[in-house]
């Protein structure tokens, strides 16, 4: 089992994937179906909003516990999934951004950039959607080609400040209710997988540094 | 504005002669079902349990008074007793649904003290026999940016301040709700000062509109809206509008409410619906009326005192934009 799962062929990695993008569309799936059963409660808007910024964070969690997964299990495959959820992170927080402009402001864009400007925790919320954009758009191979790399890599540094952001905006939102209990969680799990890389790098440095004095 | 005047109003019926919508629609449902032969035993199971459920509240017989009834739709039965904020129960909105069923809103007392000449010890039946009951029609406007109408049953707050005496050194009142860990399972989360407490300066809560209330809907308030006493001040946030409550206080100071200790910047004492005073968080400019604004119809705007401008001169001289 764990030599299967160490590699996978061509064949195996494809259909994780088509089941990857299946489940990944669930939650989707389930607005709809809402949507046109009446089931999204008393204020539809509200459970739009939430469930698109909920799945947000969860995809952006998601996709930034790849690499330190990766590194504990030698499943070399799983940054073969990493684009696919990260783009699904960047279309859950569309469907979030796009809920706030339709249903909140009705596509005043006037309203509601005044909206982004005076809230802090929207402004947050909106600068860290801007910052994805980027990200999904040079998310081709074509692209990584195009960029080179190197520097490709370092634009798509920005995830981690991006996550943080949006734990921030989700932080700043809750602070009006006094409620931190999922802030707090959302908050440990994202440093964690921050801290590690971290970690990583500094004990990268030692070694080198210790090959340099041997 | 829209508020129905005058004591020759239009006869309105008793709310608990209306056949809840979702009573009626589960009734038509199983003669369908019925008719269709197809009733399993768990549609059987589900069907009683609501039957069960729409008939367990007591009813209440209350006059409505004409003099407060706004002629905006009433939200349904379902979504004012599924939506709701009491932290107490916790801080999702249907949590006080799913867990206000610990509340044991009998037998109850309430507490009425500080600067009385007559302080008192109430149960509810002696509560109720005050004051004549009444069914009136308001606005709930929440400091969220969401907005109910509620048939609620009560009378004037200032009839029952009237049997109390209150000093001259009464220039507040104090609403404490309670706090009981075994019945309120959000009280172990610090997310507020508990209890709960609300006031009002002496005006405010002598004026006519403010409710002491027992009954919504022409039933016994449900546990998760505040059972068995609550206040409703309808120009403010609905925030101020404390529930279950077991203790009245009169005061020379002002109250140190919940939400004003927990973020001053925030929620003043006053909380007054205002849409040219903004939360931090977000405009209170306009509002989205549950059940009926919904994904495609637009928000509606806000209006200054919730539309009750009756309320205007309490604050004559004050600016309402500092003392929010």
């Amino acid at each position: 089992m764990a030599t299967a799962l160490a590699s996978l062929d061509a064949r195996q990695l494809k259909l994780l994937k088509g089941v990857l993008f299946i489940a990944a569309c669930l939650p989707f799936l389930r607005l709809v179906i809402f949507t046109f059963t009446d089931q999204l409660g008393a204020n539809p808007v509200e459970f739009i909003t939430r469930n698109t910024g909920d799945w947000t964070l969860y995809f952006l969690c998601i996709t930034l516990a790849v690499t330190p997964l990766r590194r504990f299990t030698g499943w070399n495959w799983l940054v073969r999934l990493r684009r696919m959820l990260g783009l699904f992170a960047f279309f859950y927080a569309s469907l979030h951004f796009l809920t706030f402009l339709w249903f909140d402001h009705f596509f005043d864009v006037a309203e509601m950039l005044k909206d982004v400007v005076k809230r802090p925790f929207i402004t947050v919320g909106f600068g860290a959607f801007l910052l994805l954009i980027p990200l999904a758009a040079t998310s081709t191979n074509a692209m990584i080609k195009r960029l080179g790399g190197k520097r490709w890599q370092l634009l798509h540094r920005l995830i981690y400040l991006i996550a943080p952001l949006g734990i921030l905006h989700y932080w700043w939102m809750k602070a009006g209710k006094n409620d931190f209990s999922q802030p707090i969680l959302f908050g440990l799990i994202v440093a964690a997988l921050l801290l590690l890389r971290l970690y990583w790098r500094f004990m990268q440095g030692q070694g080198v540094r210790a090959r340099a004095a041997g | 504005m829209l508020i129905k005047r005058g004591p020759n109003g239009i006869d309105l019926p008793y709310a608990s002669e209306i056949t809840p919508r979702h009573v009626f629609e589960s009734r038509r449902r199983f003669v369908q079902q019925l008719a269709l032969g197809t009733i399993a035993g768990g549609a059987l199971l589900e069907m009683a349990t609501r039957e069960a459920f729409a008939q367990g509240a007591q009813k209440l017989a209350a006059k409505p008074n004409p003099a407060f009834v706004v002629m905006d739709k009433p939200t349904s039965y379902k979504d004012a007793t599924t939506y709701n904020n009491f932290y107490e129960f916790g801080t999702d909105k249907s949590d006080p649904a799913r867990y206000a069923g610990s509340l044991k809103p009998r037998p109850w007392t309430i507490a009425i003290e500080g600067e009385v000449n007559k302080p008192m010890t109430l149960d509810l039946d002696s509560l109720m026999k005050l004051a004549p009951l009444e069914e009136r029609i308001y606005r709930l406007r929440c400091v969220e940016g969401w907005s109910m109408v509620v048939p609620w049953v009560g009378f004037s707050l200032s009839e029952l301040i009237k049997k109390v005496e209150p000093t001259g050194n009464a220039k507040f009142v104090e609403f404490v709700t309670l706090a009981d860990k075994a019945q309120m399972p959000g009280l172990s989360s610090p997310v507020l000062k508990w209890p709960y407490v609300e006031g009002l300066r002496m005006d405010e809560a002598n004026h006519p509109l403010t409710l002491l209330t027992v009954g919504m809907y022409g039933e016994v308030l449900p546990n998760q809206n505040g059972a068995p006493v609550r206040i409703v001040v309808p120009w403010k946030y609905g925030f101020k509008s404390a529930k279950s409550i077991v203790k009245i206080r009169f005061t020379s100071s002002q109250p140190k409410t919940a939400w004003n200790v927990s973020a001053p910047s925030e929620y003043g004492f006053y909380s007054n619906v205002n849409p040219d005073v903004d939360h931090p968080r977000w405009s209170q400019a306009s509002e989205r009326r549950i059940g009926e604004d919904g994904l495609f119809a637009k928000k509606r705007k806000t209006l200054m005192f919730n539309g009750y401008n009756e309320v205007a001169s309490l604050y004559t001289g004050m600016d309402l934009k500092k003392q929010f």
